[in-house]
C-alpha cells in the first residue's frame, strides 16, 4: 500500500522518545536500589525508598507501554529481542517483580525488613544489569534468518554486554545519587555526594572503554564513526561537557544541577548509540522500515494516541496536583 | 527424556496467565463494588456506607498490587515464548495491547492514588468519580484482553499476506463472533466473584459478631447480586455455549465428551475419556439430553470428535472435567442464592449458621469455576493457537530450547509463589483487622504519597498491629 506520508519515521521517533523517558525515570529510582546495600543505615533507606515510592510504579506503566508500543509498531523488534534475550528478560521480570514487591512490604515489615532490603537490593540491580545488556546486545546484532532469531540461548552474554551491563548499572546509581542530592537534606544529602563523584568516575571509565570496544565489535560503527568527520562527533563532545558539568556542580555543592546534567549525560550518549547504528533497528539485517508493521495499525495506534494521550496527561498531572507537597522522610505504616 | 520447549511453554503460559487473572476477576468486580458503596455514601450520608467502604478499598488495594505485579510478565510473555505468534498478529495484537494500556492501565493508575489516598484530598463527589473511574478502568482493560482472546478463538477482520495478518475491518477483529458472549459472560463471573468474596468474608464478621449491623448490610447487597447473577449467568453460560457449537464445535464435543457425530445423543454426567482409545469409561448419562441442550431437539445431531483425526483434537479429559467444575460451581452458586432467598423470607439469613459457614466456604467457589472455565475455552480451541489457522506449534518461539523454557518455568513458579504467600499472608492479615482497623484513625500522620497500593492498608507484615 503507497504511504501518504512516512509513519514509520514518526513512530521510530515516539518509540525512541520513550525509551529515553523510561531510562530516565526509572533509571533514577532504579539507582535508589543499586545504591542501597551501601547505605550507612535504615534512616539512609528510609528516605531512599520514600523519594521514589509515589513514581516507581507510574515509571514502570511506561515500560508495559514500551512492550505493547514495540509489538504495535516494530514488531520485528519485539519478536527477534524477546527470543534472542529469553533468559536476560526472565531476570529483567523477575528483578522488577521482587523489588515492585519489596516497596510494598518493606514499610510493613520488622523483623523481615533485611530480606525486603535485599529483594530491592538485588531485583534493582539486576534489573538495571539486564537493561544495559539488552543495550550491549543491541549493538552487537542478531543472528537472524527470514525475520526470525536463530541464535543460541545465552549468545546476547559476552565480556561486550557484560560491560554494558555494569556500565549501566553505575549510570542508574549516579543517577539515583544525584536524584537524591535533590531531594533530600542533612547526612543522607552529604552521602550522596561523596557517592556521586566516585560514581561519576566509573561511569567515564565504562564510557570510555564502550567506545574504544565498540568499533572493535561492529565494523558498521567503526564506518559510521571514522569515515570523516561528521556531525555526530558533536554528541560525544556533548556528553562529556555534562560530565564536566556534574563534577563542577557537585563540588560547589549545588542541588539540582548534578541531577540535570546526569540526564544529559545520558541523553548525549543515548543519541551517539542510536547515531552509531542508524537506520538499523534489528542489526545487522533489518533496518527500521523492514521491522515495521502494517501502515494502517500505526496509522490506528497514532490516532488513538493523538486523542488519548493528551487525556492521559491532563488526568495525571492532576493526581499530582491533587498531592502535590513535600515527601517526609519515616516510613508509611 | 528430551525436553519439549512447546510443551513446557504451554504450562509456563497457563501458570503465568491463571495465577494472573484470579487478581483480575476479583478486582473488576470488587471495584463496582466500591463504586456502589461509595455512591450510597454520597447519597444517604450515612457513616455506614463509608465504613464498609474503607475496608473494602484495602482488601482492593492489596489484590490490585499483585495484579500489577504479575502482570508485567504477560506483556513480555508473547514475545519470549510465542514470537511467531506474536510477529504475526502483531498488526491486531499490538495496537489491542497498547490501547489497553493508555485506555485502562494509566487510568486505573493514576485515580487509584486518589481513591486511596485522597479521602480528604478531595470533596466527596470527586472521591467517588475516582471510585467510577478505577471501576470503568477494569473494564475498558478486560474489553481489549477480551477482545484479543475472542480472535483468537473466532478469527475476523484479518487477511494473512506474507505470514503476516493485515486488520481489513478493524471492527470485525475487534468485534468478532464469540466476543459479546465471552464478555457477557466475563463481566458476571467478576461481579459473582466481587459478590462470594463479600458475602463470605461478612458472614466471616458476623459469625464472629464483630460490627454486626455495618457487615450484614454488605452481606445482604452481596445476596441480592448473587440471587440475580447466579441465575443470570447459567442462562448467559447456555448462549455462549451455542455459540461456541456454531464456531468451535470439536471443543463442545470436548466438553460433552462425545466421540462419535450421532442423533439424540446422550448428556454425560461422569466419565473417564479415554484419548487414546477414543471412548469413554464408566459413563452415566442421561438419554437424548445432550441434543436436546445443544440442539434443541430431542433427535438434534451433534458434532463429535471423529470428525477430526486424534492428533487434531482438544484433550478431551481436561476439557470435559474442567467443564463440569465449572458448571458445578456455578450451581452451587444457584443453590446458595435460592438458601439465601428463602432465609430472607425468614427473616433469618444473618442468623443460620450452617449458611454462613457455607458462604464462607462458597468464597472461593468463583475462582475455582473462572480458572475451570479458562481453562474449558484455552486448552478446547487446542491443537490451534487461532482457531483453524495457526497451532500452538507453528505459533511457538524459533530458537527456543526446552531447557531455556524449564528453566525461566521454573523461575516464574518460584518468584510467584513468594508473590503470592506474601501477599495472601498479608490479605489475611486485612481481613482478621476487619472493618473496624480500616476505620482507626492511625496513630502517626499519614506520609502523602500517590499510588503505593500497599500502603493503603494499615496492616503490619509480622505480629499484630
Amino acid at each position: 500500500m503507497e504511504q501518504p506520508f512516512d509513519l514509520t519515521l514518526i513512530w521510530a521517533g515516539i518509540i525512541a522518545f520513550g525509551v529515553m523517558m523510561y531510562v530516565l525515570m526509572d533509571g533514577f529510582d532504579l539507582g535508589q536500589g543499586i545504591l542501597f546495600p551501601f547505605a550507612p543505615d535504615e534512616h539512609h533507606r528510609d528516605v531512599m525508598m520514600n523519594s521514589v515510592a509515589p513514581v516507581w510504579d507510574g515509571n514502570e506503566t511506561w515500560l508495559v507501554l514500551g512492550g505493547a508500543g514495540l509489538l504495535a509498531a516494530f514488531p520485528l523488534v519485539y519478536s527477534v529481542f524477546l527470543p534472542a534475550l529469553y533468559i536476560g528478560v526472565f531476570l529483567l521480570l523477575a528483578g522488577l517483580i521482587f523489588r515492585g514487591v519489596a516497596f510494598e512490604f518493606r514499610f510493613k515489615a520488622k523483623t523481615s525488613k533485611y530480606l525486603w532490603n535485599w529483594a530491592f537490593a538485588g531485583g534493582s540491580t539486576v534489573a538495571a544489569f539486564a537493561q544495559g545488556a539488552v543495550v550491549g546486545a543491541y549493538i552487537q546484532g542478531f543472528e537472524t534468518e527470514n525475520f526470525r532469531y536463530v541464535g543460541g540461548a545465552l549468545d546476547w552474554l559476552t565480556p561486550f554486554t557484560v560491560i554494558t551491563g555494569l556500565g549501566l548499572v553505575a549510570g542508574y546509581a549516579l543517577l539515583g545519587a544525584t536524584w537524591l542530592i535533590m531531594k533530600s537534606e542533612g547526612e543522607v544529602q552529604q552521602w550522596a555526594y561523596k557517592l556521586a563523584p566516585r560514581l561519576l568516575l566509573m561511569v567515564l571509565v565504562v564510557f570510555a572503554v564502550i567506545s574504544v570496544y565498540t568499533p572493535f565489535v561492529d565494523p558498521y560503527v567503526k564506518t559510521r564513526w571514522f569515515s570523516g568527520f561528521s556531525a555526530i562527533w558533536l554528541l560525544p563532545v556533548l556528553a562529556l561537557y555534562c560530565a564536566f558539568v556534574i563534577f563542577n556542580a557537585l563540588r560547589k555543592r549545588q542541588e539540582g544541577m548534578p541531577f540535570v546534567a546526569t540526564m544529559g549525560l545520558f541523553l548525549f550518549t543515548y543519541l551517539g548509540l542510536l547515531a552509531s547504528k542508524w537506520p538499523y533497528m534489528v542489526p545487522p539485517n533489518y533496518t527500521l522500515y523492514d521491522a515495521a508493521s502494517a501502515f494502517e495499525s500505526q496509522l490506528f495506534l497514532l490516532l488513538g494516541f493523538l486523542f488519548v494521550i493528551p487525556i492521559v496527561l491532563a488526568y495525571t498531572a492532576w493526581t499530582y496536583w491533587v498531592f502535590r507537597g513535600k515527601v517526609k522522610a519515616g516510613g508509611y505504616h | 527424556m528430551e525436553l519439549d520447549p512447546l510443551f513446557l511453554s504451554r504450562i509456563q503460559f497457563a501458570f503465568v496467565v491463571c495465577f494472573h487473572a484470579i487478581f483480575p476477576v476479583f478486582t473488576i468486580g470488587l471495584a463496582s463494588f466500591i463504586a456502589v458503596l461509595e455512591a450510597l455514601s454520597f447519597k444517604t450520608g450515612n457513616p455506614l456506607w463509608q465504613k464498609l467502604s474503607k475496608f473494602w478499598i484495602q482488601v482492593f488495594a492489596v489484590v490490585f498490587g499483585m495484579g500489577v505485579v504479575s502482570g508485567i510478565v504477560m506483556s513480555f510473555q508473547f514475545g519470549t515464548n510465542w514470537s511467531n505468534f506474536s510477529y504475526a498478529t502483531a498488526n491486531f495484537l499490538g495496537p489491542v495491547l497498547s490501547y489497553e494500556v493508555i485506555t485502562a492501565f494509566f487510568l486505573e493508575a493514576a485515580f487509584l492514588g486518589v481513591l486511596l489516598f485522597g479521602r480528604d484530598k478531595v470533596p466527596q463527589g470527586v472521591h467517588l468519580f475516582a471510585a467510577i473511574m478505577v471501576a470503568l478502568g477494569t473494564f475498558i482493560s478486560s474489553f481489549w484482553i477480551l477482545s484479543a482472546n475472542s480472535l483468537m478463538q473466532t478469527p475476523g477482520g484479518l487477511e494473512l499476506r506474507n505470514g503476516m495478518y493485515h486488520v481489513v475491518s478493524w471492527s470485525e477483529a475487534l468485534f468478532t463472533a464469540s466476543f459479546t458472549y465471552r464478555f457477557i459472560h466475563m463481566a458476571l463471573a467478576s461481579f459473582l466473584t466481587a459478590a462470594l468474596v463479600v458475602a463470605g468474608v461478612s458472614a466471616w464478621f458476623i459469625l464472629q459478631k464483630r460490627e454486626f449491623d455495618t457487615n450484614r448490610k454488605a452481606l445482604s447487597i452481596a445476596l441480592w447480586m448473587l440471587l440475580i447473577l447466579a441465575p443470570l449467568q447459567v442462562v448467559v453460560g447456555d448462549f455462549h455455549g451455542l455459540n461456541t457449537l456454531k464456531h468451535q464445535p470439536m471443543k463442545v464435543a470436548a466438553m460433552e465428551g462425545n466421540w462419535q457425530t450421532d442423533t439424540g445423543v446422550p448428556l454425560i454426567l461422569f466419565a473417564i475419556p479415554d484419548q487414546q482409545a477414543q471412548t469413554n469409561h464408566f459413563e452415566v448419562k442421561i438419554p437424548k439430553l445432550a441434543s436436546y441442550v445443544l440442539t434443541h431437539d430431542w433427535d438434534g445431531e451433534v458434532p463429535g470428535l471423529n470428525e477430526v483425526a486424534p492428533d487434531m483434537q482438544p484433550p478431551v479429559f481436561i476439557v470435559f472435567w474442567s467443564f463440569r467444575i465449572m458448571v458445578a460451581m456455578g450451581l452451587l452458586m444457584v443453590v446458595f442464592a435460592i438458601w439465601g432467598l428463602l432465609l430472607r423470607y425468614k427473616g433469618n439469613y444473618h442468623r443460620s449458621r450452617r449458611f454462613l459457614q457455607g458462604l464462607r466456604l462458597m468464597s472461593l467457589s468463583p475462582f475455582i469455576a473462572v480458572l475451570a472455565g479458562w481453562v474449558v475455552t484455552e486448552s478446547g480451541r487446542a491443537p490451534w493457537l487461532i482457531y483453524n489457522q495457526m497451532t500452538h506449534a507453528e505459533g511457538l518461539t524459533p530458537s527456543l530450547t526446552g531447557g531455556m523454557a524449564l528453566f525461566t518455568l521454573i523461575g516464574y513458579i518460584l518468584v510467584y509463589a513468594m508473590v503470592f504467600s506474601a501477599g495472601v499472608y498479608y490479605l489475611l492479615k486485612v481481613f482478621r483487622g476487619g472493618v473496624e482497623k480500616a476505620n482507626r484513625p492511625h496513630e502517626q500522620d499519614e506520609v502523602e504519597r500517590a499510588k503505593r497500593p500497599f500502603s493503603a492498608a494499615h496492616a503490619s507484615l509480622e505480629g499484630d498491629n
